[in-house]
């Protein structure tokens, strides 16, 4: 086995080293969290003033589903699964992940998929202009011929996605290291692995439903048109059978990553850790029954409606079971507020509330009057930003200095934090307020009425956008010239292997399974928050 | 345990060109299906993905060869075959729930009926309006022989149902014939595959156990005879194929009907042909000497992949034929 890694570029392109892999994830969904925002720059800059100003409503709705598609599958799911290639084979005691071959394919399939989808916008006839929901008949009937990039990019990546998610199911039930039993694991392991078989179980649904899309398109079948017997809205059963699994394979990670921050800064162990388990079991299984709550409006039996009413409310109580233990958590913990953790806050309110909003949208009568309205954006901005994004952006400051072996500024990271926080809010709580007065999601224009709100809500967006820049910054100055550190527990109320072993961490972290010694937490231990009883892990790392 | 040292592989260039592969392969496909494209970027893109798979399974076994695969190795290979596996079920899940959807449902309103009698019997307005202004003249049927499309557009339609349908015979006929008639199901293709693919799950389950009582002619035949029979009904597929579209007027564009038994029968046979592929290339790795009874893990592969093909048949043979 090599000790260190490969000279030059072949060390990119070629590694097994779950690090390495894990870093590409990382600048890749960074790289497509920057792209995708371009496209919010122009959504937002367009919806600036009423009428149309600055590109043509064809345009317009190309951004709005690229910008949807490419901060969905290109920055946010490969973000956490950069994350997971990191963090999981040092938190479980593992050498590396199950199938690094593997692991190293299903990332590069990703840059190719992404090229494809996005060089659609500079084709004839345009890029997908249907929604990053793309509903049939305007995917398939009306779209352009583009359209069949966009299928087979989707194919790809799905194939990325279903072989990663299989690694680290592999990882998971085959690399623990020898004690580290499934309740000793961190929430980060735990809701990685459910992650993961949600992906594994959806995934293919979803090329399903892109296949069935090339078929209607290329060969004359007719699953979506009711004119040789099909339906329209099979494709909306279809597309969010995948759907709603899929919200929540961005949020649980993001659960993941907050059950490990906030005890660290909270100096408690993590409240409620089987619980926390369940609930995140409970929470992917109702995601699996729960996907019509989409289509409210499109025309179900009424038996169909209340189902799909009370099932997603359903969802509330494991979810709430989540805030309150987080809450509690913290609740006389000694906490101090380093930006992982003030983003984690941040998370922890905001995620919240988006959540109500989500109920709110789930009573059916009530979502007949929000669908498809700004309500609904507001919404999923919500969970997916404040949630989703804010905890990626905790767990890169949180782990960078482990990853890199460098502190990043503090007070820029706070500063980052601040602006981010106002600046969401800004861009995303006028939009309730938009979607309540009735104003449509998707369009390049808008009533006068709403004027006031469209600025504000465009001004807080580019304040938003700033912010990443300075995260990049922040980030970028941290690997080249931060402080050094040394310990190896970066965090003074950090628990878990991955704590144990030296800053920056080796490039193989482990040669040998790490030694496992019950009883309590002592020096050279670790007990994991709030496994009882308490065991501890003594490592014995061997760099190289 | 702590003597016990990690396997980890050394850095490859195989994935990389895998990924090229595919990208090359999804750009050509793309390209191929529009208007004015060809094939020629996807075959490009297969011709590298053939080779590049061929190094890679050939650097696999011969890891395994060499003895560099530990148990632990093996074990994870086990589990990302069963979870691939698990994920193939799913894509069909995707296609039965289709089928299932269309079934219940949607033909019930677009017929003008309510929907399934499990929730209420009686037409809603909804329902009605469905059938009064959209498709007036649709009667909900299965198999779908006369398409809404006709209904309305008759000859014009674009969408035409298929002449004959290949539902099981007997339902031509009243029930108190059923059992005099029982003769019309020797001629019926549906039948026969049945049989084959699972005496099939048989042998190839024959064939696992001489190998792990390392009975190694014993396996061979059965592995042999296993993927002979993939290969007849792949053949009896195709005649089916040529009698749908030949005689029976029965094809992919023949609505809904055309569309559900093409896709799901085609795909299931996409995975037979791939399923056979995998045992002959284990056929092959047998007649090599590449198996001991205690190391078999290639073989067990294709052989839960076969059974998992043969489980999806027994589905289709239910849903799709008999009941079809
Ligand atoms: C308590 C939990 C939640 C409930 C009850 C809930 C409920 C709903 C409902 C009823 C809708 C449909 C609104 C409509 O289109 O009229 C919706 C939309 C949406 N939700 Fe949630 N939600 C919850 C949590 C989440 C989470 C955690 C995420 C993702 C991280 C999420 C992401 C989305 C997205 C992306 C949409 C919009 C999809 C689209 O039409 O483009 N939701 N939610
Ligand atoms: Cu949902």
């Amino acid at each position: 086995m090599a000790h260190g890694p490969a000279e030059g570029i072949t060390r990119w392109l070629y590694t097994t080293n779950h690090k390495d892999i894990g870093t590409l994830y990382l600048w890749f969904s960074f790289a497509m969290f920057l792209t995708g925002g371009f496209f919010a720059m122009v959504i937002r800059a367009e919806l600036f003033q009423p009428g149309v100003q600055l590109v043509q409503p064809e345009f317009f709705i190309q951004m709005t589903t690229m910008h949807g598609l490419v901060m969905v599958f290109g920055a946010i799911m490969p973000a956490f699964v950069g994350l997971a290639n990191w963090m999981i084979p040092m938190m479980i005691g593992a050498p590396d992940m199950a199938l690094p071959r593997m692991n190293n394919l299903s990332f590069w399939i990703l840059p190719f998929a992404f090229a494809i989808l996005i060089s659609t916008l500079f084709m004839e006839g345009g890029g997908p202009n249907f929604g990053w929901t793309f509903y049939a008949p305007l995917s398939t009937t009306y779209a352009p011929d583009s359209v069949n990039y966009f299928i087979f990019a989707v194919h790809i990546m799905g194939a990325s996605s279903i072989m990663g998610s299989i690694n680290i199911i592999a990882t998971v039930m085959n690399m623990r290291a020898p004690g580290m039993t499934y309740m000793k694991m961190p929430l980060f392991v735990w809701t990685w692995l459910i992650t993961a078989f949600l992906l594994v179980a959806v995934m293919p649904v979803l090329a399903g439903a892109v296949t069935m899309m090339l078929m209607d398109i290329n060969f004359g079948t007719s699953f979506f048109n009711a004119a040789g017997g099909g339906d329209p809205v099979l494709f909306q059963h279809v597309f969010w059978f995948f759907g709603h699994p899929e919200v929540y394979i961005i949020i649980l990670p993001a659960f993941g990553v907050v059950s490990q921050i906030i005890p660290t800064f909270s100096r408690k162990p993590l409240f409620g850790y089987s619980s926390m388990v369940y609930a995140t079991a409970a929470i992917a299984f109702l995601s699996f029954v729960v996907w019509a709550h989409h289509m409210f409006t499109v025309g179900m039996p009424i038996a169909g409606e209340l189902y799909f009413m009370y099932a997603t409310m359903l969802i509330a109580v494991p979810t709430g079971v989540k805030v309150f233990n987080w809450i509690t958590t913290m609740y006389r913990g000694a906490i101090t507020y380093e930006t992982p953790m003030l983003f984690c806050i941040a998370f922890v309110i905001l995620f919240t509330f988006g959540g109500f909003t989500g109920l709110m949208l789930s009573v059916a009568a009530a979502d007949i009057q929000y669908h498809d309205t700004y309500f609904v954006v507001a919404h999923f901005h919500y969970v997916m930003v404040a949630g989703a994004v804010f905890s990626g952006t905790a767990a890169v400051y949180y782990w960078l200095p482990k990853w890199c072996g460098r502190m990043y500024d503090e007070t820029m990271g706070k500063l980052q934090f601040w602006l981010a926080f106002i600046a969401f809010n800004i861009t995303f709580m006028p939009q309730h307020f938009l979607g309540l007065a009735g104003m449509p999601r998707r369009y390049a224009d808008y009533g006068l009425q709403f004027a006031d709100w469209n600025m504000v809500s465009s001004v807080g967006a580019f304040l938003y956008g700033g912010a990443q820049i300075l995260f990049l910054y922040n980030v970028v100055r941290t690997i080249m010239h931060g402080e050094p550190v040394k310990e190896a527990k970066v965090w003074e109320g950090a628990e878990g292997l991955e704590w144990l072993v030296p800053t920056p961490a080796p490039y193989h972290t482990f040669t040998k399974p790490p030694v496992v010694i019950s009883g309590a937490a002592g020096e050279d231990e670790w007990s994991i928050s709030g496994a009882t009883p308490h065991v501890a892990f003594k490592a014995s790392p061997e760099a190289g | 345990m702590s003597e016990e040292k990690y396997y980890v592989p050394e850095q490859s260039a195989l994935p990389i060109f895998c990924a090229t592969a595919m990208g090359v392969m999804a750009f050509g496909a793309a390209n191929w299906v529009i208007d004015g494209g060809d094939g020629k970027i996807f075959l490009v893109g297969l011709a590298l993905m053939t080779i590049v798979m061929y190094k890679w399974w050939s650097l696999v076994i011969e890891e395994n060869m060499q003895g560099l695969v530990s148990p632990q190795l093996k074990h994870s290979y086990v589990l990302g075959m069963l979870w691939f596996i698990f994920s193939e079920v799913m894509f069909f899940a995707a296609f039965f729930g289709a089928l299932f959807y269309v079934r219940v449902f949607v033909n019930a309103w677009i017929g003008g009926e309510a929907s399934v009698a499990l929730f209420d019997s009686t037409p809603t307005d909804a329902a009605t309006a469905n059938n009064d202004i959209l498709w007036p003249g649709y009667e909900r049927q299965w198999p779908v022989m006369e398409t809404p499309d006709q209904a309305v557009n008759g000859d014009e339609a674009i969408f035409k149902g298929p002449d004959k349908n290949m539902s099981l015979p007997l339902w031509e006929y009243p029930a108190s014939q059923w059992f005099s008639k029982l003769y019309t199901l020797l001629p019926w293709l549906p039948l026969w595959n049945t049989v084959i693919l699972l005496s099939s799950s048989f042998t190839v389950h024959f064939a696992h156990m001489a190998l792990k009582e390392g009975n190694r002619n014993v396996f061979l035949r059965y592995l042999g005879i296993t993927v002979i029979l993939g290969f007849f009904f792949l053949c009896l597929q195709v005649a089916e194929y040529y009698e749908a579209y030949v005689h029976y007027g029965l094809t992919l564009q023949s609505g809904i009907y055309g569309t559900t038994f093409f896709m799901l029968t085609g795909f299931h046979g996409a995975h037979v042909t791939l399923g056979t592929g995998m045992l002959l290339i284990q056929l092959i790795r047998g007649l090599k000497g590449h198996f001991s009874h205690e190391d078999q893990f290639g073989f067990e592969a294709a052989s839960w992949y076969w059974h998992f093909v043969d489980v999806v048949w027994l589905g289709l043979f239910i849903v799709v034929y008999i009941f079809g």
